[in-house]
């Protein structure tokens, strides 16, 4: 569930809720950007910039538009890949792989709680390089459909069914 | 609309991605306000997401919140008014620093300009100064000469003798002051005309029975001196004064064909 009356009250200034919604979302967020960055310090910076963005932006988001959490993911991509963009950023960053989040997850020893670690392994191991890819480019790097499809080839058409059944793989393994 | 369909086509996926269009998202948010089980089949979407994002992320960063929370403090309203009020302040104090600094060359270019002036004028004055100067001391000399000649001319002890022009200068005619007391003779020579070159006037003291000569001296500097007043020696007991023009330096005796003025020292004195 959204919660709506947390985002209303943030969206009032009032700093209790910023922390509930903090401990809600930011450990996600925080996955999302480090997906991108694969660099822990780095990533830590642009979280702080990113929750800061969110109070200080906060009453520009409204649910006619979408999802709260759609709105803290577009902040999140976009500082992100600024990020990867800036000198400091580049000159530290050498072997970039395709699929970040699929790296990060194979090596990952340590889960926090809100994971079902055994659950998230086992998607891992079983998704096939299609799935990895779409997933990497519409969720971690917010690619449109039309830019996905050039970037694998895929017809365009193909990229939202395609994309449903990856997500519904990972959806099958964490209810079970 | 065939719910079943909508939630088959991925497009939920995509909408909790943020890879629709904001025309396109706007659609779908208002799908899920009316279709329960579409908001259903979201949340669902984006809890596993959820789930998948935070395993990568490298640890909880719940511990981070204070650090955010300081910024935040910092970034909002007093700290972010000060740099801006600063920045006025600075600014302007900055245009009162650059129009001072303008005033205040100006002023010193002002003030040497003036000081050059000054300079100038002060020289000239300096220059003046000096010319008045030297007239003063001229116009002192000149007096303090006429005032001796005033007093000579008017010491009842002073014998007034008038010399006469003669033969070679009829024209001519000088007037003797003679001094018994201090035997000073001054002759006022104004009446001469100028001597030729290389030749000098001399002036005799003369008894006459018989008739002697004693030179007195020359009137040295004829030409340069102005009211031609010249101060000889005359011990002598002298009945007439003559001049003769000689040769550069006097002669011994006077050559009585150059005798230019002679005048007998009325009654006796």
């Amino acid at each position: 569930m959204q919660p709506d009356d947390l985002i209303l009250r943030l969206q009032q200034k009032d700093e209790k809720a910023f922390e509930q919604l903090y401990s809600m979302y930011s450990e996600s967020i925080f996955g999302v950007i480090n997906s991108v960055l694969h660099n822990t310090e780095a990533s830590e910076e642009v979280l702080q910039d990113v929750f800061i963005k969110v109070w200080d932006n906060c009453a520009s988001y409204s649910s006619n538009k979408g999802r709260f959490f759609t709105w803290l993911l577009n902040i999140a991509r976009n500082a992100a890949i600024d990020k990867t963009r800036s000198k400091s950023f580049k000159n530290q960053k050498k072997n970039l792989t395709q699929e970040y989040f699929v790296d990060i997850l194979e090596n990952k020893t340590s889960f926090s709680s809100k994971v079902d670690a055994i659950g998230i392994k086992k998607y891992i191991k079983k998704l096939g390089e299609d799935c990895k890819n779409v997933i990497h480019l519409l969720f971690f790097k917010g690619y449109t459909q039309k830019e996905a499809s050039e970037e694998l080839d895929i017809p365009l058409g193909t990229i939202k069914t395609r994309n449903r059944l990856c997500i519904n793989k990972l959806r099958a393994i964490l209810v079970n | 609309m065939d719910i079943q369909e909508y939630i088959e086509s991925g497009i939920l996926e995509l909408y909790v991605y943020g890879a629709l269009t904001p025309q396109e998202s706007e659609e779908v948010s208002k799908v899920l306000k009316q279709y329960p089980e579409v908001q259903q089949e979201v949340e669902q979407i984006e809890a596993a997401l959820q789930q998948l994002a935070t395993a990568a992320a490298p640890y909880n960063p719940e511990e981070m919140l204070a650090a955010i929370k300081a910024k935040l403090l910092n970034s909002k309203g007093v700290v972010q008014l000060q740099p801006a009020a600063a920045n006025k302040r600075t600014r302007l104090l900055s245009f009162i620093s650059v129009a001072a600094s303008v005033i205040f060359l100006i002023g010193i270019f002002i003030l040497l300009n003036r000081t050059n002036n000054l300079r100038d004028e002060l020289k000239v004055v300096q220059i003046e100064n000096t010319k008045l100067e030297s007239k003063l001391q001229y116009s002192e000399e000149a007096l303090t000469e006429s005032k001796e000649i005033l007093a000579v001319i008017r010491d009842p002890q002073v014998t007034k003798v008038p010399l006469a022009g003669q033969q070679v200068a009829p024209d001519a005619y000088v007037t003797v002051f003679w001094n018994k007391e201090n035997n000073k003779a001054y002759i006022d020579a104004l009446g001469l005309p100028e001597p030729p070159e290389g030749m000098v006037y001399q002036v005799w003291s003369l008894t006459l029975d018989p008739l002697t000569p004693t030179s007195m001296g020359l009137l040295d500097n004829f030409s340069e001196d102005e009211n031609k007043i010249f101060t000889l020696e005359n011990p002598n007991e002298s009945q007439a004064f003559g001049i003769t023009l000689e040769p550069a330096g006097g002669s011994a005796t006077p050559t009585m064909e150059q005798l230019y003025t002679l005048g007998v020292i009325e009654n006796n004195a």
